[in-house]
């Protein structure tokens, strides 16, 4: 610790030290401030670029189309294409997700296959982002053509990418599940299949989620990916198809981030930067109520 | 399962062996996944192996995939990572390591309810506004006293820093909090202060678990993409350890900005650029695949210590 050295090392002998108040107090308010420097520094930039918005944030922005005029761009197609991305990866890892966690918590058997794939789905988890944008590039893209940047890709892509987070926090919702809830329910005669259906996953729900939710609030940021499947850099128009084109906010952050024009610089960006954050929040807000509301009703 | 599983399983019923595949098929989706990136990466890599040597690839001081004179060694962007990883650790991990021992030895249950939710909003945050913030605050800040080019290792490596905290501080934090309480209690009995029992006996203790944190925050750093490309330019250099100051002022460039570079780029679907970006994602999945494994191992040795 640096304020070890700070504080002199008298004691020889042991290593428990002197009993120094002053190194005691002084060592709480470095831990302290090492905790909070993070968060200050998160919030300064959020202050930071809340204000270069102001201005440029305007309902001229939301509805248009990008423009090489600053003053006339827009963040339109790229906001409904993270929306429509997002409701497609909902509609993708939200059964693969929760199926795959009820396998695992309900069906396995525990044996060396299950860990093998618990193992797995958590190595998953820590594969970078570019990676998977390899994978849909390889995979998508390539081998099965469905074409370069389209709104199908980016959907698959990018749900495969959050699907063990999905896993993940499902799996930790399903085994808070009482397992005395479980067995009542085979008391009374049910199927297993039964039992999951009327009983474990009604109880899980909430938890399940939040979760799914929380991820996509991931998979809305997720930029990486739509780079290396072809996603282009403008898009104009509002997809209308599986098979359109798109772009989406992250990635409209990142073409505009690349102008030199200070008025992109601290102008559009900041604006489309506070559009994204704005999503993100609303999403995480939708889990936390989720959360809260659940919680509120096991304490009754 | 407990050994009073009364379930009657779906041998007998159709619909609970249907349902039973259904969700096995589900879970073993992950491993597909899994076999799908190691052969979309190997099928292209030995492609790209077949045309340039994998000892030219590994130990070749150049990269240049699109402007002639061609060159794809990639010690230049495992430098240009190093320097990444390098630097943010310098930031994240002691950060990390006093944030997690503040949060469970010293914090109150009211605070840790707001700092927790807090710090892992920094993990959350999409990593494309960090790399902007990078670029168009914290550069300029850093500027105004230090000699920076436009893209540069610095700001890149504090935001890096910054998103990785939380990685730390909450996977040390379980690994403090997991430290029984007759250890603390032993101690203060013989006199020690708080300070002595935080840094003497809870964070020996729960070594083994903040090094896996360490471990796993710095792979996320190596695979961190967004920040890099960004504010971190697209330069592939080698480190000059005989000029340190050099390495964080200019500009670099790491594996990932180098994918993302060719990805962006129009490179033909068969070009040697294109294959090399495979062979790139390969050595980045490798590098991250056994740092998650080692982290996962040293963290399951770990837990059986105290159970």
């Amino acid at each position: 610790m640096s304020v070890e050295t700070e504080n002199g090392e008298t004691d020889g002998e042991s290593t428990f030290g002197t009993v120094s108040r002053t190194r005691d107090v002084a060592f709480r308010y470095v831990a302290l401030a090492a905790t909070l420097v993070g968060i200050v520094s998160l919030a300064l930039l959020l202050a930071n670029v809340a204000v270069d918005a102001v201005g440029w944030l305007d309902w001229q922005f939301l509805t248009s189309p990008p423009h090489p005029s600053p003053f006339e761009a827009g963040i339109f197609p790229a906001l409904v294409g993270s929306i429509a991305l997002m409701l497609l990866i909902a509609l993708i890892t939200f059964p693969l997700g929760v199926g795959a966690a009820i396998y695992l918590e309900e069906y396995a058997s525990g044996g060396l296959l299950t860990r093998f794939i618990q193992i797995n789905i958590a190595n998953l988890a820590g594969v970078p982002s570019v990676v998977y944008g390899l994978l849909g590039l390889g995979l998508f893209v390539g081998l099965l053509n469905l074409g370069f940047g389209t709104l199908l890709v980016a959907g698959f892509t990018i749900s495969l990418l959050i699907l063990p987070i999905v896993i993940i926090t499902s799996q930790e919702a399903i085994r808070a599940v009482p397992d005395s809830q479980r067995q009542a329910s085979y008391g009374m005669g049910a199927t297993k299949w039964q039992t999951i259906r009327n009983v474990v996953l009604p109880r899980a729900m909430p938890g399940i989620l939040t979760g799914t939710i929380l991820a996509l609030g991931r998979a809305i940021g997720e930029t990486a990916p739509l780079i290396m499947i072809g996603a282009p850099t403008t898009v104009f128009g509002v997809p209308n198809s599986l098979f359109s084109k798109i772009s989406a906010m992250p990635m409209q952050i990142y073409t505009w981030a690349q102008y030199p024009e200070t008025e992109f610089q601290y102008g559009v960006v900041a604006a489309a930067a506070v559009t994204l954050l704005v999503v993100f929040l609303a999403i995480n807000s939708i889990a936390i109520l989720i959360r809260n509301k659940y919680q509120q009703r096991t304490e009754q | 399962m407990s050994t009073t599983d009364l379930s009657r399983d779906g041998a007998r019923s159709v619909r609970g062996t249907a349902m039973r595949v259904l969700f096995a098929l589900c879970a073993f989706l992950s491993i597909l996944t899994t076999v799908a990136i190691v052969l979309t990466l190997l099928l292209d890599a030995v492609d790209f192996f077949a045309a340039v040597s994998p000892i030219e690839f590994l130990t070749g001081t150049k990269w240049s995939p699109t402007n002639e004179p061609v060159a794809f060694g990639v010690l230049p962007l495992v430098s240009g990572t190093l320097i990444i990883t390098f630097g943010s650790a310098a930031i994240a991990l002691p950060i990390g390591l006093l944030t997690a021992i503040y949060l469970s030895e010293y914090a109150s249950d009211r605070r840790r309810a707001f700092l927790k939710p807090a710090l892992e909003v920094l993990a959350s945050v999409p990593t494309v506004i960090y790399g902007y913030f990078a670029l168009v605050y914290v550069t300029p800040a850093l500027d105004t006293f230090l000699p920076l080019s436009t893209f540069n290792a610095l700001s890149a490596s504090i935001m890096v820093g910054i998103m990785i905290i939380p990685m730390v501080s909450s996977i040390s934090e379980d690994a403090m909090s997991a430290v029984p309480d007759s250890l603390r209690q032993a101690s203060y009995g013989l006199g020690a202060t708080k300070f002595t029992v935080s840094t003497s006996v809870v964070v020996p203790a729960a070594l083994s678990g903040i090094f896996s944190s360490f471990i796993l925050a710095l792979s996320r750093a190596i695979g961190e993409t967004m920040i890099v490309a960004i504010a971190a330019g697209q330069t592939p250099r080698m480190v000059d350890l005989t000029d340190p100051a050099g390495l964080f002022l200019d500009s670099i460039q790491t594996m990932t900005a180098a994918m993302v570079q060719i990805g962006a780029s129009d490179v033909v679907g068969q070009s040697t650029a294109y294959k090399g970006l495979f062979a790139v994602g390969l050595t980045l999945f490798a590098i991250t695949f056994v740092m998650n494994l080692v982290s996962e191992w040293v963290a399951s040795r770990y837990r059986e210590v105290y159970r």
